[in-house]
């Protein structure tokens, strides 16, 4: 209220332009590179320097290339892979720190969200170090493994605030009607949780398919995932072929954060309800 | 059949070090509507849930219908539950949720379906089938809530405070029509509330409760005419506590000096000899006041404060500048109607057999 009123006037007014243009600065800052990079996934000239007319070749080799086509299988078994081990095990620890009370709660509570404040490199290192102590042959089963150490966390949390508001006594009405323990769980827990382990499930694959410090460190031979890929086709230079993968992934993700959205949309619809 | 629906028998219920339920027995016989009444925190939902099978005793036993529960879990209990704030599913439609029940008891599809529709009669929501909980006004909820657990038949309903979310005319509404329904389905009813009226109004017998303990059981009259404990004669409509010590016991009456030489009398019912501190209450509306004195018992004093409160007169009288005593009068038809105004000298009297003698 009392900001509204200092905007008033004619100072006001200046300070408020002022606040426009820097909005405006900060969104073209950010979003500038993103549609130069898609414009150019168009461009008919190999070279980033000029304009050369409208194509969609680069997408069409990307279609044909067989390195692309084998990371992007990578990416996709590993994405698919991790999330789905890591939403089940990251749901089950959700459901166990918001339901149990067991000695040293506190000290796993803490260690769960260790990943999720721990610097990539440095877990990087420690999963490399691990996987050859323990004489794993690098590859997709150790990348999977990886990304499944962190999306656990990531999972567990999305699914515990979804818990946090679950109103206990619907269980016990559940189980009150007859229902033992795990037709509880199936009939009443789990469709009410439902949106909480869709998002997180959905949070794991996006931060799967675009990981790329710990894959790096904890691949293998013929294990490159798409975010690999384009780093060794980088070195070589930023080809049109670049832009057109880059713009692919961009839509993927965007595609994957707006469903998100979605299902939580559809999640709070029926928080409202409770 | 057992003659009670549910028997308990020196109930204990420890949360850590906080008792919260306290030596409890209850025999609740078949058929009974029967009301755990008791300020928040009395242990009366604590009672509930140990009979559903939420909570399990930590000492004592809990019958149904005969049979032992022990460690039974709620879902093999032959009892169902109208939660507080309803619980209902709120990702199933009321038909969904009313048909839960028979669900898991694996009833048939065409059993379900007629069973569903003619409970939802019965609680007055036709064609509601199809909408889901959260589309339902807090009434509509409470009668889902109550069909719910209506069509599978319990042997013993329990409702923990179902009607404490309604407004006061809803409420109204639905304490006489939850006594109907439960006259017409003859199942006994377990109605945990903290509003006397609202007990004294539904139930056939009333187990008073405070800090886990049972203080008195009886039917309404019982409790509200010849409360046991100074406790239920407050916490039950209102009441003048007199304190004071026994100055005489004679023809089965106790005369009590309050203050400097006023005496007040009761019947004895229970032991009380000459000099023992002890309390008499007296309801409110068995206090006449009077001009004259027209009972040689009656008690000089002076009216103090007049509040109208439509259907009724309050007075505060004095007594010979010592105790105050509330008076309640009816307001009768208008022309007969008579209203004193502060500041009048009045007699006070009331019948022996209205007062009552409670420990000290």
């Amino acid at each position: 209220m009392k900001r509204e009123r200092q905007l008033k006037g004619r100072r006001g007014r200046w300070l408020r332009h002022i606040l426009t243009a820097h909005g405006l600065v900060s969104y073209i800052f950010l979003y500038f590179p993103i549609v130069v990079l898609v414009v150019f996934s168009f461009n008919a000239s190999r070279y980033a320097s000029a304009w050369r007319g409208f194509t969609l070749e680069w997408y069409v080799s990307l279609l044909q290339d067989a390195a692309i086509g084998a990371a992007l299988k990578n990416s996709l078994i590993v994405a698919g892979g991790s999330t789905v081990i890591s939403t089940v095990f990251g749901t089950m620890v959700a459901l166990a720190m918001e339901r149990y009370d067991f000695s040293g709660k506190l000290a796993f509570d803490s260690l769960l969200y260790l990943p999720i404040i721990i610097p990539d490199i440095v877990m990087a290192v420690m999963l490399l170090i691990f996987f050859v102590l323990a004489h794993a042959q690098l590859g997709l089963v150790t990348i999977i493994i990886s990304h499944v150490a962190f999306n656990i966390s990531f999972v567990a949390v999305v699914v515990r605030a979804r818990l946090a508001y679950f109103d206990l006594s619907l269980e016990e009405a559940a189980q009150d009607l007859y229902a033992n323990e795990w037709q509880t769980f199936a009939r009443v827990t789990l469709p009410l949780i439902m949106p909480g382990i869709l998002g997180g499930a959905l949070l794991a694959f996006t931060l799967s398919i675009d990981d790329f410090v710990i894959t790096f460190f904890t691949s293998g031979p013929g294990s490159s995932t798409l975010p690999l890929r384009i780093y060794s086709m980088v070195k070589l230079g930023v080809t049109p072929e670049i832009n057109a993968l880059s713009s692919f992934m961009l839509i993927v993700s965007m595609l994957l954060v707006l469903l998100s959205f979605v299902l939580r949309k559809g999640g709070e619809g029926e928080i409202e309800i409770v | 059949m057992s003659e009670h629906a549910v028997e308990l028998v020196r109930v204990d219920k420890h949360f850590g070090t906080v008792v919260a339920v306290d030596t409890v027995s209850l025999s609740i016989r078949n058929g009974e509507f029967y009301s755990l009444l008791g300020p928040s925190g009395c242990g009366k939902t604590t009672t509930l849930r140990l009979i559903a099978g939420f909570e399990m005793p930590t000492a004592g036993q809990v019958y149904i219908d005969g049979e032992l529960q022990g460690e039974t879990p709620p879902y093999r209990r032959p009892v169902n539950t109208v939660f507080q704030n309803y619980a209902l599913f709120p990702h199933m439609s009321v038909f969904q949720n009313v048909a839960f029940g028979l669900e898991m008891r694996h009833v048939s599809k065409e059993v379900i379906q007629h069973s569903v529709f003619e409970v939802l009669e019965m609680v007055q929501l036709p064609g509601m089938e199809r909408r889901r909980p959260g589309q339902l006004s807090g009434g509509q909820q409470q009668r889902v809530a109550l069909a719910r657990a209506l069509v599978n038949h319990p042997k013993v309903l329990l409702l923990d405070e179902p009607l404490g979310a309604l407004d006061l005319k809803l409420r109204k509404a639905m304490q006489l029509e939850l006594k109907a329904l439960q006259e017409r389905v003859g199942i006994t009813f377990i109605y945990v509330t903290h509003d006397q009226e609202e007990a004294l109004t539904m139930s056939d017998r009333i187990a008073v409760m405070n800090k886990g303990q049972v203080l008195q059981i009886g039917t309404p009259e019982e409790i509200y005419e010849r409360p046991a404990s100074r406790f239920v004669a407050d916490f039950i409509g209102e009441t003048n506590f007199l304190e004071g010590k026994v100055a005489a016991v004679r023809n089965g009456e106790v005369a009590v000096e309050i203050g400097d030489a006023l005496l007040v009398y009761a019947p004895l019912e229970r032991d009380a000899v000459v000099g023992d501190t002890v309390v008499i209450a007296v309801r409110p509306e068995k206090i006449s006041l009077s001009t004259t004195p027209e009972d040689p018992r009656a008690l000089p004093g002076v009216v103090r404060e007049v509040v109208y409160v439509g259907t009724d007169t309050r007075y505060l009288a004095e007594l010979a500048g010592q105790v105050t005593v509330m008076v309640r009068e009816q307001n009768l038809a208008e022309e007969t109607a008579r209203r004193l105004s502060a500041g009048t000298a009045v007699y006070v009297c009331w019948q022996p057999q209205s007062a009552r003698l409670l420990r000290g």
